[in-house]
């Protein structure tokens, strides 16, 4: 090994700036890159939720317009496409990014330039998809230069996103350590990988369906794919549920893991709570329809083989991954009769991981035509369910393994009633559209400009509508602050904290076999693994030896 | 530090033909996707009242979509020649079926360029030019990377790296899989139109 003398000169601040800087942009290391994903999904995060929360006042009075009507398409634009494609799918990937060869015992992720390109691709393409956006391109918009723009970054988001999840799926299925087989991943990693085989099934349709849109604007014509509602005709489904769903798979698998954590117990049946996370993935066929997929109205005459025809797709779609959910959440429930240590982890996760379930329960029931809800923000509450339960298990994941990326842990104290308060404010935020789409009140931008006579469009209301977007915006302004909090919390925890222990939280999984913060080579050396809780093994046979 | 019991690291899994697996899955999704599309948009065009889909105006080269297709036979033999070849060390017929794969490949694309020039349809022409050159933009877009692939191969294995025998599994498992999906849209896009 060549050893370099440096000498320290006046210019060396500067320069070790700088080389830390292209250390991070340049960096192969899965912790770093995970992290990359963080810091950019948290402060696209707050960006988002003050958006949402201003469009939410705004929709206090039926007929106001405290912003700008002809800036409302852009803003709520930006509030779907932002929390779900720059907040939730980022924030969960970053999360496995960082963490799953850890827990597989790998010394590296497989395709470290891959994970890292993916990175950057879909950073650079979420910034000029805000900024196209911003500029009147995107879904309803007027520039025609900039709409093209928008669906070419978006696009270059997504694939970017792909492109990680490549690497990430290869990670589990090739670098685990001897021993460890897919049946003893731990229960994160076993979440990740099956979000990463569904959005490996279910993003590049996505992307298809906007090379058409892009190629139909691009080329004017009388198509199905140039006018200003095609974009939510055809690339609507990826911003919904059940797609949305398949993002917060890992929400599942993080509650397993903090659950088993917790009461420092083999969680069983493996294999059932394994299959439940499983079925979540049904939600893939969402993506082979591309459609929402609807029991129609009137569901009682209909034939028994139409009946049939709309049940099965239904079910595929809707029932089975609401099952897995419930399924997921119960077994895993039921360890919980031995008394956990609660952290705040295991707050967050139990609350996101409810949320979740929340969302794809009202999911399932909007798309039952009888029910009416079809076309009511009461999707908008079943969205923010699922995205705000995903973002709290994304805060609760940070400071679960933050200990491994920074060498210092978040106070348990200040930590755990943010985790109380962000579900108060996500269900704040979701709950009050429910009631709200029950009594009609429409989805989409609201108030909106009528095309035909560039009138204000406002809706007839039966309820006491002011409480209940009222509720809402409150709701958002809640998750804003536990977000900020979060985010104070955690620069100060992980900058100047207590260092953390190799092993703060007594855990089951190879992550904590190794040193706080890991080193870029995860492990000094490769272990064995010979059941699915190979620390917890160990820690009783120490045990049984003293 | 917990002492959990240490092994010599192990032999990687294949990894990059995994990764190859995983990321030919997705491109047969995103070609699985639009053609599913394309058939839906032609079934609604065709039940529609004096329902029309393909313009009349469009010429189609048949033969030039069918030496496409049967160029994908030659292409999968020499990408398994590739393998066959280096698994017995036999350096030069490696590279030589590498490079034939590529230049096939290449002559794929020139077919498809030629598809373009001849048919005398603007992308503007609604719904079917939109779909047609969607389909099969993206399908030559794959054919690109394979060529790429392929070159990358060769220059790699021809610069020494001889036990790299995995990348050439690797390249050839994205020409069957290209072929797989080049016959799906050769059966929809080009034979029932």
């Amino acid at each position: 090994m060549t050893t370099i003398d440096t000498h320290a000169t006046s210019a060396a601040p500067a320069s070790a700036g700088l080389a830390c800087v292209a250390d991070w942009v340049t960096t192969t290391d899965h912790k770093k890159i995970g992290r990359l994903y963080l810091g950019s999904a948290a402060v696209a995060l707050i960006g988002s939720v003050v958006v949402a929360a201003l469009l939410a006042f705004e929709r206090v009075d039926t007929g106001g317009t405290v912003l700008p009507i002809e800036s409302l398409t852009q803003l709520f634009s930006i509030y779907r496409f932002g929390l779900t494609y720059v907040v939730l799918l980022p924030l969960v990937i970053g999360v496995a990014t960082a963490v799953v060869p850890l827990q597989v015992g790998a010394r590296s992720i497989a395709f470290p330039r891959l994970a890292a390109a993916g990175f950057w691709a879909w950073l650079i393409g979420s910034i000029v998809s805000i900024v196209s956006i911003v500029a009147n391109g995107g879904p309803n918009g007027g520039n025609a230069l900039f709409v093209d723009l928008f669906y070419l970054s978006c696009s270059m988001a997504i694939v970017g996103l792909l492109a990680t999840t490549v690497s990430l799926a290869t990670t589990i299925l090739t670098t685990r350590a001897p021993g460890m087989n897919l049946r003893r991943v731990p229960w994160f990693t076993w979440s990740a990988l099956v979000m990463s085989v569904a959005l490996v099934a279910a993003l590049p349709v996505l992307v298809g369906n906007l090379i058409y849109l892009f190629v139909g604007h691009r080329y004017p014509s009388l198509s199905e794919f140039s006018g200003n509602r095609a974009i939510s005709d055809w690339a609507g489904f990826g911003f919904t549920q059940p797609t949305t769903a398949i993002f917060a798979i890992p929400v599942f698998g993080f509650l397993a893991d903090t659950v088993a954590t917790g009461t420092r117990a083999r969680l069983t049946p493996r294999g059932s709570i394994f299959a439940a996370i499983g079925l979540v993935g049904t939600a893939v066929f969402a993506s082979a329809v591309q459609q929402p997929v609807v029991i129609r109205s009137g569901f009682s005459a209909l034939s028994g083989s139409d009946k049939f025809s709309d049940l099965i797709p239904f079910a595929l779609v809707h029932v089975l991954p609401l099952i897995g959910a419930f399924l997921a959440v119960a077994l895993t429930a039921t360890a919980l009769k031995k008394k956990p240590t609660v952290g705040a982890p295991l707050v967050f996760a139990l609350f996101g991981s409810l949320l979740v379930l929340l969302g794809l329960a009202a999911s399932a029931l909007q798309h039952i035509g009888d029910a009416a809800l079809m076309d009511t923000v009461f999707e908008e509450g079943a969205w923010l369910a699922v995205v705000y339960g995903g973002v709290l298990a994304g805060l609760g994941a940070v400071a679960h393994w933050g200990p491994k990326w920074w060498g210092r842990t978040m106070a348990l104290k200040a930590t755990l009633p943010l985790a109380l308060l962000g579900f108060v404010g996500a269900a704040l935020a979701s709950v009050p559209l429910f009631i709200a789409g029950f009594a009609d009140q429409p989805g989409g931008v609201f108030p909106s400009v009528d095309p035909g006579t560039d009138g204000v469009v406002k809706f007839e209301y039966s309820g006491p509508q002011e409480l209940w977007n009222a509720l809402s915006a409150i709701g958002h302004a809640v998750v804003l602050l536990t977000v900020l909090a979060f985010v104070a919390l955690a620069l100060r925890a992980f900058l100047k904290g207590d260092h953390a222990g190799d092993d703060p939280w007594d855990g089951q999984t190879l992550e904590w076999a190794t040193t706080s913060p890991a080193p870029e080579y995860n492990f000094a050396e490769v272990h064995i693994v010979r059941s699915a809780e190979p620390l917890l093994d160990l820690k009783s046979s120490n045990r049984s030896d003293a | 530090m917990l002492a959990l019991p240490s092994a010599p690291a192990p032999e990687p899994r294949r990894q990059v033909f995994v990764g190859t697996a995983v990321t030919v899955a997705a491109a047969a999704a995103l070609t699985g996707g639009m053609v599913a599309l394309y058939l839906r948009m032609r079934n609604e065009a065709l039940s529609a009242v004096d329902g029309t889909w393909m313009p009349s105006e469009a010429k189609i080269s048949m033969v030039a979509a069918n030496v496409m297709l049967l160029a994908l036979i030659p292409i999968c033999i020499f990408a398994q020649w590739a393998v066959y070849s280096a698994k017995r060390d036999d350096k030069p017929h490696t590279g030589l079926a590498l490079l034939l794969t590529a230049l096939i490949g290449l002559a794929l694309i020139n077919a498809q360029a030629f598809i373009y020039a001849t048919i005398g349809l603007p992308a503007n022409q609604g719904t079917y030019s939109v779909m047609f050159y969607s389909v099969t933009g993206v399908s030559m877009l794959l054919a690109i990377v394979g060529v790429v692939f392929s070159a990358v191969t060769a220059f790699r294995y021809l610069g020494g790296r001889t036990t790299d025998r995995e990348v050439v599994s690797a390249h050839a498992l994205y020409w069957y899989a290209y072929s797989v999906i080049f016959a799906v849209v050769w059966f929809v896009v080009y034979v029932t139109k």
